[in-house]
């Protein structure tokens, strides 16, 4: 497993092989409260980094949920549309979205590491 | 912006702030939203409403006779210290503000929303300003506490207001000072609504958290009224909407309807003739939220109302919503589409409340 990047948009992403596992990052759920309602994208469609690939809602508003990278959706995590507390409770593990069969590996690239991450939501949220 | 006597207490208990009205006020606290509705429905919740008009009118019987052609509800049969719900009208039957009055001994309290206080205040003046006292107070805050478990926490700290009945109010003293404390809110649950001076308000809201209640911000507030199908102001109801097409006739006195007031020309229509669109309860079929401004379509894909709230009830357990419909769909269980980011999504129009009540026995159950 890879290390764990991050997007402008407050997604994480790991990567196994060619595959990538994406979820929001704890900043995201800190900002958005208590989500409960999540949308996937669908299994099998092809999604192009940065476009929405899901959505999640809070009791205050509803939010996008972009792809950092591009590529094929093989797989969702349907126990968060059951569950979206566990978005809140553990999102950069049994919260994650959904995974990816990536198309441009150099697309990670253009991801932030965790430190220059954390520095981004730091400077963001103020 | 401005800020509530209570600001201080907020940040001790970890509010995350908003601007609501030109006020900076607590949207929730460390717990959160959803926790925060569920202490309330399950023990108790305290909420800083103090950003709430407190308008006090001076006079008597003169003065009823005078706010019977303001306002659509019978003040001459009322009781001192009864409250009544009703609305300040514009002439075209829209709504300038709901509002819950209360009778004192030496003539009137009107609680009014943070956002109308100061317009109501000059219509007021305008319409009896010459002959009565008007004043919005500014050292008054005004706190509630709702849930379950208000009455037992709060008959510690002021013993005989568990006597109080449903939009019944009284005088009571804490720290031997007067507060004034109505049996009311705005929650779907028993719960008292407490006018109090903004030197003691503080050690009085520490004391009910001492006593086992605990803070709730403006985001649980909300999901709890939507959940009691009770209508937000700037939202639910607006200048172009009647009481009467927010589906709230019972708060208009039967006994008024032919009188004179403003707005009653189209009120006293629609009572008789009916209402082109109306306030429904709206339950998705799936769990999509639909919020306010989504649009409504038939089965046929014509448009036919409006979300004008909606969000996800904690209780429950799931999204709701209301709004206005062409009043030919108004019936409980017709079947509609929701417009959410651009798919339509199927729901059915349903009773409110959501939530089942649980409003203490007694005195004038109006908000049926």
């Amino acid at each position: 497993m890879s290390e764990v990047k991050f997007s402008k948009e407050h997604e994480w992403i790991t990567v196994d092989g060619e595959v990538a596992t994406i979820g929001i990052t704890k900043h995201a759920t800190e900002l958005l409260g208590d989500i409960v309602f999540a949308e996937l994208p669908e299994k099998g469609s092809n999604v192009n980094k940065d476009a929405t690939a899901g959505v999640v809602e809070s009791t205050k508003a509803a939010s996008d949920v972009y792809t950092p990278i591009s590529g094929e959706v093989v797989d969702t995590n349907q126990s968060i549309v059951d569950d979206p507390s566990k978005i809140n409770s553990d999102p950069e593990g049994d919260g994650w979205f959904f995974k990816l069969k990536i198309k441009d590996p150099a697309e990670m690239n253009t991801l932030m590491n965790r430190d220059e991450y954390d520095k981004f939501a730091k400077e963001s949220a103020s | 912006m401005k800020k509530t006597p209570l600001y201080n207490l907020h940040q001790k208990y970890g509010a995350k702030f908003v601007e609501f009205a030109g006020y900076e006020m607590p949207i929730q606290y460390e717990t959160g939203i959803v926790k925060e509705h569920i202490t309330t429905r399950n023990t108790s919740g305290i909420f800083d409403v103090s950003h709430m008009g407190q308008l006090f009118l001076k006079g008597g019987d003169e003065l009823t006779n005078d706010l019977q052609k303001i306002f659509p509800i019978d003040l001459a049969k009322i009781s001192i210290n009864q409250s009544k719900y009703s609305f300040l009208m514009k002439e075209n039957g829209g709504i300038y503000d709901d509002l819950i009055i209360t009778k004192l001994k030496d003539g009137y309290m009107i609680i009014l929303n943070a956002a109308c206080k100061e317009t109501d205040l000059n219509i007021l003046k305008k319409k009896i300003g010459e002959k009565y006292q008007i004043n919005l107070s500014d050292n008054l805050s005004l706190i509630a506490i709702q849930g379950p478990k208000a009455k037992d926490v709060l008959e510690t700290i002021v013993p005989g207001v568990i006597k109080l009945k449903f939009m019944n109010g009284s005088q009571f003293k804490y720290n031997d000072l007067d507060i004034y404390i109505t049996r009311s809110g705005y929650t779907g649950e028993d719960g008292f609504e407490i006018s109090i001076n903004n030197k003691i308000v503080e050690s009085f809201v520490e004391k009910l958290v001492e006593n086992g209640s605990s803070m709730i911000g403006l985001g649980a507030r909300d999901t709890l009224r939507l959940e009691a199908g009770l209508c937000l102001y700037g939202h639910d109801l607006d200048e172009n909407t009647s009481p009467i097409e927010a589906n709230l006739k019972w708060a208009i006195s039967k006994n008024r309807i032919n009188d004179e007031f403003p707005g009653s020309e189209l009120i006293k229509k629609q009572y008789n003739e009916g209402v082109s669109k109306l306030r429904v309860g709206i339950k998705p079929d799936t769990k999509v939220i639909a919020r306010e401004s989504v649009k409504i379509f038939d089965e046929k894909n014509n448009e036919i109302g409006k979300v004008t709230s909606g969000t996800f009830g904690p209780s429950v357990n799931g999204p709701i919503a209301m709004g206005y419909i062409n009043n030919d769909f108004s019936k409980t269980n017709t079947k509609i589409f929701l417009e959410v980011r651009g798919k339509k999504v199927p729901a059915s129009i349903c009773e409110m409340p959501f939530y089942k009540k649980n409003y203490v026995k007694g005195g004038n159950n109006v908000r049926s």
